[in-house]
Parts: structure tokens; sequence; C-alpha cells
């Protein structure tokens, strides 16, 4: 497999418009998105993206329609062209590099999977999973081999026959997630991939990539405008409003210590008790004896509260992952102020 | 005042002196590169006359099973295959075989023509707005100008026969083509040029892949239109020495033939009915996977 990259975004400007460069000077000046929209009429897209996304992770970038989302992460394979800016790419520059370097790079480097599939509707699944190898010029029995595998992978066995428009949407992507996974690239770029599911498709769809992912360890950059989405699927999340990122963090740091007012909105409607962690919630051990009962930090304060009533218990012990000892204490008292914080501040 | 009530045209002697000029600058043209045209086209004549040789010279129930054959493949369709049966048996009871091959071998070259040399003038219009902005026009031109007008210079350039007949249906016929061909790849989803792009496709991958395929459909109705196109202009072709079912229709119109120009007018409506079915079920068929469904 693929050596993992991370990916690594400095000072990225994107004006739409054909005196783009000229107003790049107004926009480092403090211009804003309205302010170049009713005066030049450009659009700003991106203003000043500073991003490190580490390899090997889901990175989630989240953000109402027209926040930039899709702009920014065309910009990691430069489907955009930056007006500004650097997109570092395991320590090469993407936006500096030629048409030919940029193709290979696309070949081995980046896989997508877009928000409407994008799909070739002549072609069956099998032909449509081993694209990307086709135009690598991979030998047909190996292109063949490499993408059963992901189909069977993706749940798709038995499918390999028939045509897009003969299957369901969460299939259709699933084809999608195959086709990516089949060039083997390091880098998955996932815009709005599962936008378009039905919710219940979708969660099904969350599950088959977290699962996939403990095994291909990709990093991958995963759009959504859903913040359980995000919240579920990201090792780290960035919120993006108007072309600029006004908070990254954990899914912990978004929903407890939310930057502004913009994303607590998106934070009240989250149900707290299945993403704040039991470590997020507890008090410090301070030498006290743990308590009998136990649950890993990991674990949601959902998880907890369950275990709790199992065991008639109101307090458990927090044990860390990795050194398995007892960190801290976690009472039904503290669940309960975690969960209902934003009921208490509305 | 008299400009008032008459148009104040060009004084009669300049009007006259200008056509002259023109004329003679094209006479003279025609007389030193004329044999270098012919002699250009000659590759043309050739295919030409190989194909009308087949037609005519190959034993008809050889002809007519390849006729049936095309039809099936096509169409896959057993009542379109009896339905040009029926057709093509008709039409040579009738004693219009011979005229008919004639007329097939035109029309077949025609379309190869139009093909080899519309689409990728289509493709290129696709590319660059530029050259739909120039070539735009000139199909406009090629459309509206009356066949005649530009008959004068192909007869004046390569005389009577079967080539200059040949261009002058090619350059009716072949707007289609390279309108359909244009419009079809324009119309291709942006989310799957950008599919093909995000995988490292050249250009020549994505065009083969993806823009091609999609646009097949679209493409297939611009040849089914040059072809209609192409039997539309067999009597005029006639006019200027391309044989097949115009000639009769020349001969009846000048003679009062009634029944000769009915049958040969239904021999000629007959072959663009069989095409047209034809190529349209080829066309769906194509299209049997392109509707895109969502969710
Ligand atoms: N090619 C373009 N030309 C002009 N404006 C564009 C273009 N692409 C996107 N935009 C604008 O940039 C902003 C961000 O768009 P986009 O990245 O598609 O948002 P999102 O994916 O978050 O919905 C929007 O205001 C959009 O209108
Ligand atoms: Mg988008």
């Amino acid at each position: 497999m693929a050596d993992q990259i991370g990916i690594e975004i400095r000072n990225l400007y994107k004006i739409f418009g054909p005196r783009a460069a000229e107003l790049m000077e107004k926009v480092r000046a403090g211009a804003t998105k309205t302010e170049l929209n009713e005066q030049h009429h450009h659009v700003l897209g991106l203003n000043n993206i500073n991003m490190s996304m580490a390899a090997g992770q889901i990175h989630v970038i989240m953000g109402l329609s027209g926040s930039g989302k899709s702009t920014l992460i065309r910009h990691i394979n430069r489907l955009i062209d930056p007006t500004a800016g650097e997109v570092m790419v395991g320590g090469e520059n993407v936006v500096g590099m030629s048409k030919e370097a940029l193709r290979e790079f696309r070949r081995h480097q980046t896989a997508m999977v877009f928000q409407k599939f994008a799909l070739l509707p002549n072609r069956t699944v099998l032909e449509n999973t081993y694209y990307g190898l086709e135009i690598q010029g991979v030998p047909h029995a190996k292109r063949v081999d490499a993408a059963m595998r992901w189909i069977e992978r993706v749940g798709l066995k038995g499918f390999e026959k028939k045509y897009p428009n003969q299957l369901s949407g969460g299939m259709q992507q699933r084809v999608g997630l195959a086709r990516a996974l089949s060039n083997d690239a390091p880098i998955l770029l996932m815009d709005e991939a599962y936008s378009a599911l039905d919710p219940l498709i979708r969660v099904d769809m969350q599950t088959v990539l977290l699962d996939l992912q403990k095994e291909i360890r990709k990093t991958v950059v995963f759009i959504t405008h859903d913040l359980d989405e995000a919240l579920r699927l990201g090792d780290s999340i960035a919120i993006l409003r108007d072309g600029e990122i006004i908070q990254q963090g954990t899914s912990q740091d978004i929903v407890l210590r939310p930057a502004d007012a913009y994303i607590e909105n998106f934070v009240r409607e989250v149900n707290r008790g299945r993403v704040i962690r039991a470590d997020a919630a507890m008090a410090a051990l301070n030498g006290a004896e743990p308590p009998a009962g136990r649950v890993s930090g990991s674990n949601t304060l959902d998880d907890a509260g369950r275990i709790m009533v199992q065991n008639g218990m109101t307090r458990l012990a927090v044990i860390d992952d990795h050194s398995g000892q007892p960190v801290g204490v976690l009472t039904m008292e503290a669940i309960m102020a975690a969960i209902t914080r934003h009921n208490a501040a509305a | 005042m008299s400009w008032l009530t008459d148009f104040p045209q060009m004084d009669e002697n300049h009007l006259r002196d200008l056509r002259k000029t023109i004329d003679e600058a094209f006479r003279s043209f025609t007389r030193s590169y004329g044999d270098t045209f012919e002699a250009m086209f000659e590759p043309l004549r050739i295919f030409m006359v190989q194909a009308e040789r087949f037609m005519t010279q190959t034993p008809w129930l050889i002809t007519l099973a390849i006729i049936l054959a095309v039809a099936w493949l096509g169409s896959r369709s057993v009542k379109a295959v009896l339905a040009t049966a029926a057709t093509m048996l008709l039409i040579g009871y009738l004693g219009m075989w011979d005229d008919t091959m004639k007329t097939l071998a035109m029309i077949f070259v025609c379309t190869v023509i139009c093909i080899v040399i519309g689409i990728p003038l289509g493709i290129a219009m696709a590319r660059w707005n530029r050259m739909q902005a120039v070539i735009n026009p000139v199909l406009d031109v090629m459309q509206t100008m009356p066949s005649f007008v530009y008959l004068i210079p192909v007869v004046m350039l390569l005389g009577i026969g079967k080539v200059p007949g040949l261009i002058a249906v090619v350059i009716y016929a072949m707007p289609p083509v390279i309108r359909l061909t244009n419009l079809g790849i324009r119309l291709v989803d942006k989310e799957m040029l950008e599919a093909a792009d995000a995988f490292g496709s050249s250009d020549w991958q994505k065009l083969k892949n993806v823009q091609l395929p999609l646009a097949l459909p679209t493409i297939m109705a611009g040849i089914n239109q040059t072809i209609m196109m192409a039997l539309a202009m067999v009597v005029i072709a006639s006019m200027i020495g391309v044989q097949g079912l115009g000639q009769p229709v020349l001969r009846a119109i000048s003679n009062q033939y009634f029944t000769l120009g009915m049958f040969n007018g239904f021999a000629i409506v007959g072959i663009a009915i069989i095409f047209d079915r034809v190529s349209q079920a080829f066309g769906k068929r194509l299209q049997k996977h392109s509707e895109v469904s969502h969710g």
C-alpha cells in the first residue's frame, strides 16, 4: 500500500473573476467577501486558508452551502488553481506542478469521490471501478483483479456486470468509493460524497468508510454540511464560513468549546451524549481510590450512562486507552451537566 | 433627386466590369488549377466508383442479405427487418434495383465523408470557443445557400460528374454532424469531466472515455439528419451527373412521365424511412444505460 502523506495548506486565497490577481492586494489588506462582490463583482472563494492535515486521518471540512468547501477540496488536487498560496502534499507543492507532473500526481497520490457519483453510464460497475487504473495503463487482468477486490470490499459482489442506472444511489456511491480506492492513492478526497443519500443509507456508508479506514489508513478529506456526519467521521474538523476557517479542532473542541455564535448554532441540535467522550467530562482522580465500575476514556457519555444503569452505579472509573490505567472519575451528575449544558445556556 | 425614386445603384458599366473581373479571375484560376483539383479529388472518385461497383455488381441476393443484416444489427427488431425486406423487394420488382443501389452507394460514401470530416470539426468546435465562432456562420451559409449557387463554382472547377455531385451533397448534408457533435460534447456533465480530470486523464483519454461516449447518442442523431439531407439532395445531384434514383425523376419531369416520377420518388421515401427507423433504434439502444439516475 502507498506511503502515508499529509497535506499542508498555507495562505491559500481564491478569487473568482478575470481580475483576481489585481484584487489580491485588497483582500490581503482586509477586504471582505461582501465588499469584493459589491465593489468589484468578484467572488472571494477562499480567504487565507491555513490547515495542516496529518497523514492517515479523516479530516472533515464543514460549512453551509456556498461557504467554499468544494473550492477548498479542489485545490488539493488542483482542479481549481489558487490565486495565491501553497498546497503542500507529501512535501511537494501542488501549485507549482507542470501539467504532466500534475497528471501523475492525480493518478497516483489522490483519488476523489463525488456528490453526484459521476460514474460513466455506459460502463459497468467493474469498468467504472478500474477507470483510474485503466488510464494509468495497468494491464487488463491486473486492473480487473484490483477492482474486483474493492468491489467485494464495499459490498457489491455480484453487481460488477450491472450498469450504474440499475443501482440505487447508495450502491452507486459504493462504486464511486471502490473506484477511488482501486487507485491505491494515499489521499482520498470526498466532496459531499454522502449528501445525496437517504439518511439511513448515509449512516451505512459512514460505517463503511470508518471500517475501511481502520485498515487502509488513508489521509481522507471529507466535506459535509451535516454536523452529525462531521462529528461521527472526523478525527479533526474545520468549519468554514464565507471562505474563511473559523474553527479547527477535534469533535470535543467543536461541541464543548464552539468558537462563536455561528458554530454554537450548529452545535445546538447535536446529541451531545453521543459525541462527548467520558474523558472530556470526568473529574481528575487526584490520588483518590477509583470506583469499581470502569469505562474507557474514548467511550461516549451515552455508553457511560448505559454502563451505570446496567450495573446500578452512579460513579465510574475512566480508563486511559493507551496505559489501561484509571485517570479520572465520571459521575452521573457530571454526565447530566455535560449533556444539558447547552440547555442551561440557551 | 432621382436617388429618392430609384435606388442609387452602382453604375451599370462598373457593375459589369466587377462581375467580369471576378469571373475572369475565377476562370483563369480554374484553367490553371482545375487539373490539380481533379487530381486532389481522384481518391474520392475511386472510392465512389468502387462503392457503386460493389453495390451494382454483387448478386442482388447477397446485397439484399447485407442490407437486411445491417438493418438487424442496427435495430434488433424483426419488424424493421421485415419492413426493409418488403420495401427492397418491391423496389426491385418495379425495376428500380440498379438505380437504388447507385443511390445507396452515393449515400454511403457521402455519410462516410461527412463523419470523417464532421466529427473532428465538431470536436474542435466544442474544445475551442474561437473555432465555434468561426465555423458556425460557415455552417449557416452552407445550410441556407441554395445548392444551385455553389454548384456553379464546383462544376466550373471539376466539370459534370460523380465527384462534383458528391461534393455538393456533402456540403449540404454535413452541417448536422458537425453541429450535433459540438452540442453533444458541450452538454457532457461538468462533474463527469471533473472526475476524469481528478483521476489524471489526459485530454485524449478524456475525449475517448468520457466526452465521445456520452455525446454518442447526440452524434448519432446528427448522422441520422445528415443521411436524410443527403437523400433529399439525390435529385439535384443527378442534375450534375450523379447516377441513381434522381435521374429517372429528372427524366420524368422533362417528359411528364407521371408514374415513373412517382415510383422513383417513393423509392427514395422508402429508403429514407428505413434509414431513419434503423438509425433511431440504434440510437435508442446506445442510450439504454445513459439516463443517469440519482438517489
Ligand atoms: N467558477 C466560479 N466562478 C465564480 N464563483 C464561484 C465559482 N465556483 C464557486 N464560486 C463561488 O464561490 C463560493 C464557494 O462555492 P463552493 O466552493 O462551491 O461552496 P460549497 O461547496 O461550500 O457549497 C460561492 O459563493 C460560489 O458562488
Ligand atoms: Mg459544494
